[in-house]
């Protein structure tokens, strides 16, 4: 019996993902729970297990290749008990349809059964969905339309529809892969001319959408190599270009003492010692930023259309350099939480993120950000807002300086910090309140235990 | 100006626009030269299919005992029969009749004849009559093409139209074309008891379907009794005292002469773009077809063409649609142009055939990566319970994308079933949509749900 094995869906919203490297090959025998192949999505790597027992009879894909549809037969194995001649089977998927004999790893439901789709820490759909936008309006497209959109990286939120009602149709998004960002109305008409006949709708305003930056051509005389972008650096590009040029930032940076908080780690550490388990300063900071967003709701926010949506909860998006590229795995509920458990759920995604490892609700929600580029000896810095989130705060380097303490020189552990606010949701006075409130937590840091 | 808007020819482009332009508050008058409803329900998609409808019904009668009853050999009268497919058409005339009276939209019987973009002199049984409207659309329609050399004389050499109203039953019958309305002659005359050749210059029957399609309606047609020869040409078409001699040379070379009862000629067709006027105007055409923009306007600003006379698909509802497409553009809206790529295709011989957007090979020669779901008429409960178990439905997607390219379905009723994909590729669907969709059981339906899985390798009943 010749078993089909499919693209499985890694996830509710994957529909596509590339096949990154094969750990079988023609020959090999399986047992279920091998792990046959590494399939990347926009966001994660996952390792693939083998359900199904047989032999692997062959690799119907090539590693590397991008956009697999989820549920395209990916190889095919020689069922169990069977010697395995290479019979050419005009259609072996007739005898076994196999939607799902794969799963991702991590996925604890029974095989046939797609991943449960993971709890969403935030009301707010997953950052990065083609579906759904920042914007808190619905984002009228046809399945085609948003199908295109998602794999070329295209934000629906930014085209104008032309269908019926406006709805974005797949020629709207074809519009705004070919045609770069508009400057002025002139153009209008050699683009009309350019769609021909039969498809003369008007054409769509286009959208200075964040489509891959049109990159100039190397100069073929400065000695290079061309470097394939993988779907994370993909989306990177296209939800920081998107956050630039849809977000209005404003900076907020104050310098914060750092002595009190690094006297409270060490007595802290002390104390947790017999646990294993080491507090970072960052993870104090984590903990301050998400106790200021609850000190001053106004900044727990999110921009969107019509509405402001005002948290309930801090979820902390923490920036994590993993080998593919930035990722932010999240503390849900960091309000509340105790540092020894941000310190602790920190450990394991960090590690999680370097392995590329990480579900997508690990990574997807939260309703700030934080960045510490502390670690290189950065002292300031300014950070892109990641939408729909309306703020996030870059850390710098604590570092001795010479500071003013009542007309006299001293010198202090000081720490500087920006907070970057999506000024629609976020007067700077709000944004300077919280600064303020994260400046105050972190000087008198037993708010962070208490 | 007389009128807001002048329609010439009151087809099912015509007719339309008519109405929906009376519905947008213009002062409409429509000018036809013959009968209201034009060649489609006149002499065209309609009368067939009530000629059809008895040669599918004679079909079921002679093979009633498959169904386990017994009938004593049926027998019929060619006048009854074609004298229903007349009263059909008449009904459907009257239908339009009252249709233009409800809307309040003139109708001027004569010939008419543009004089300038804006003028139309209609010679009516009662003199001239001169009508003037900003706008004007042509919907002349269109006329059998002829064989060079041959004349359809009506007598035992037929267009569409001798055949539709034939003066005799042909016994062996020579039918010229194999494009939607031959093999629908065909499938007639062949059900009627005619001895049926069909000649097709292309390599394939219906050269306009899924090269699938194609094979399997000339397989069905040829067990059902009818020689097709593909490849060929006619030639020395002549007509004698007791019958036609034509002789049919086939790609080899090779050259054979019979002699039939009667030849039918459905070769394509003509634009009817004669003496209406239209050389004075300087109206651009592309092989005799009017060209026109996406809001069915020519280059001449305010006279707009539907239907026929305009580029291809030459089907009634396309020219319906255009109606529509224009009249709301005079009207100062701003419709959505047609997509060409959307418009079904039905053919209703025995198999029916119906299919929308691109055939497969199509697909592949625009660069699509294609995923081809097939779903056979056995694999269906109910095509079986109907005992008609043969045919299939196919789709196109492209695979990356997902997007539905192209359907294509042959069997019993599959033209009522077409609509279905149309909507799902008017609406952009994927795959995902369509598999979601719940389809009823037991239906012929449920092949296209079926189709639709199997290009994804989970078909469940094959």
């Amino acid at each position: 019996m010749t078993i089909d094995v499919t693209m499985p869906a890694l996830s509710p919203t994957m529909e596509v993902g590339t096949l990154a490297k094969w750990h079988v090959k023609p020959g090999d025998l399986l047992k279920s729970g091998d792990i046959i192949a590494e399939i990347e999505t926009d966001k994660a790597t996952m390792e693939v297990e083998a359900v199904d027992e047989g032999t692997v009879a062959e690799l119907l894909v090539a590693e590397g290749t991008e956009n697999v549809p989820v549920g395209a037969v990916i190889m095919r194995l020689d069922g169990e008990g069977e010697a395995s001649p290479k019979i050419p089977n005009p259609n072996p998927s007739r005898e076994q349809p196999a939607p799902d004999l794969i799963r991702g790893e991590g996925s604890s439901s029974t095989p046939a059964a797609p991943p449960a789709p993971p709890a969403q820490p935030t009301p707010l759909p997953p950052a990065g969905g083609a579906g759904g936008g920042p914007s808190g309006s619905r984002t009228i497209a046809t399945p085609l339309a948003r199908r295109i959109a998602e794999q070329k990286g295209i934000d629906l939120t930014s085209i104008k529809g032309t269908g019926p009602n406006n709805r974005i149709v797949r020629a709207d998004v074809d519009a705004a892969i070919t045609s770069p960002p508009k400057v002025s109305g002139a153009g209008e008409v050699e683009k009309r001319a350019e769609r021909g006949p039969g498809e003369g709708a008007p054409a769509p305003t286009a959208p200075p959408a964040p489509p891959k930056p049109a990159a100039p051509p190397p100069t073929s005389d400065i000695p290079h190599t061309l470097e394939k972008l993988g779907p994370v650096r993909k989306v990177i590009a296209r939800r920081l270009t998107e956050a630039k040029q849809t977000v209005p930032h404003i900076y907020l940076t104050l310098d914060v003492e750092l002595d009190a908080l690094l006297k409270l780690r060490a007595d802290l550490n002390k104390a947790l010692e017999p646990r294993g388990i080491k507090l970072s300063v960052n993870d104090l900071v984590i903990k301050a930023l998400a106790l200021a967003l609850r000190q001053v709701p106004k900044c727990n926010v999110s921009f969107a259309g019509d509405n402001l949506v005002v948290y309930d909860r801090a979820d902390i998006s923490v920036a994590v350099a993993a080998p593919s590229g930035l990722i932010t795995p999240i503390i849900t509920g960091a309000d509340t939480k105790s540092v020894s458990l941000i310190a602790t759920e920190m450990k394991a995604l960090a590690e999680k993120a370097r392995a590329g490892k990480l579900q997508p609700h690990e990574y997807q929600g939260g309703t700030a950000s934080l960045s510490n580029l502390g670690m290189f000896g950065i002292r300031q810095f300014d950070a892109v807002i990641n939408p729909p989130q309306a703020m996030i705060l870059a850390v710098g380097a604590g570092e001795k300086r010479a500071v003013v303490k009542g007309d006299a020189l001293a010198i202090a552990t000081v720490m500087t910090i920006t907070g970057s606010f999506d000024h629609r949701a976020i007067d700077g006075a709000d944004g300077a309140a919280l600064m303020g409130a994260v400046k105050g937590l972190i000087e008198r840091p037993l708010g962070l235990v208490a | 100006m007389t009128h807001d808007l002048l329609i010439l020819g009151s087809g099912p482009g015509g007719y339309v626009a008519a109405i929906r332009a009376s519905q947008l508050g213009l002062k409409v008058a429509i000018i036809e030269r013959e009968r209201l409803g034009g060649i489609c329900l006149n002499w065209g998609c309609i009368p067939t299919k009530a000629l059809l409808r008895t040669s599918e019904i004679y079909h079921y009668i002679t093979h009633a005992d498959a169904y386990g009853l017994s009938v004593e050999k049926p027998t019929f009268d060619l006048k009854k029969v074609t004298d229903r497919s007349r009263k059909v058409a008449a009904q459907l005339n009257g239908g339009v009749k009252s249709l233009m009276k409800k809307h309040k939209i003139e109708v001027v019987e004569g010939q008419g004849r543009l004089t300038s973009a804006t003028e139309i002199t209609v010679t009516t049984p009662n003199g001239e009559r001169q009508l003037s409207a900003k706008n004007i659309i042509i919907a002349t329609g269109a006329r059998a093409r002829d064989l060079p050399g041959v004349e359809a004389d009506g007598n035992r050499i037929w267009t569409y139209r001798h055949a539709m109203v034939p003066p005799a039953m042909p016994t062996k019958l020579l039918v010229i074309g194999s494009g939607a309305i031959g093999v629908e002659f065909a499938s007639f005359y062949s059900d009627m008891g005619a001895k049926v050749t069909v000649v097709e210059m292309l390599d394939r029957i219906l050269p306009v379907e899924d090269a699938d399609v194609s094979a399997h309606v000339q397989k069905a047609l040829t067990k059902q009794g009818m020689t097709i020869i593909t490849g060929a040409k006619v030639s020395d078409v002549s007509p004698g005292p007791d019958g036609v001699t034509a002789t049919i040379t086939t790609a080899d070379g090779k050259a054979a002469t019979n002699e039939y009862s009667h030849v039918i000629v459905a070769i394509g067709i003509l634009p009817n773009t004669q003496d209406i006027g239209l050389e004075a105007l300087h109206i651009a055409t592309n092989r005799g077809h009017i060209t026109t923009d996406p809001m069915c306007q020519t280059n001449v600003s305010g006279l707009y063409a539907i239907g026929d006379v305009t580029g291809p698909p030459w089907l009634a509802h396309k020219a319906s649609h255009e109606g529509i497409i224009a009249v709301e553009h005079i009207a100062g809206g701003h419709p959505h142009a047609l997509d060409v790529g959307l418009i079904p295709g039905c053919t209703y011989a025995r198999p029916q055939v119906a299919s929308i957007g691109l055939t497969e090979a199509k697909a592949k020669a625009a660069g699509h990566t294609v995923r081809v779901g097939k779903f056979p008429f056995i694999g269906n409960g109910k095509a079986i319970a109907l005992g008609e178990a043969e045919g299939f439905v196919k789709t196109v997607f492209d695979a990356t994308t997902g997007q539905l390219l192209g359907a294509h379905m042959v069997g019993a009723e599959v033209t009522e079933l077409i609509q279905g994909y149309a909507i799902a590729m008017g609406l952009e669907t994927t795959e995902a949509e369509l598999m979601h969709t719940i389809f009823p059981h037991p239906t012929l339906s449920e092949m296209m749900h079926e189709s639709v899985l199997d290009a994804y390798g989970r078909a469940i009943h094959f």
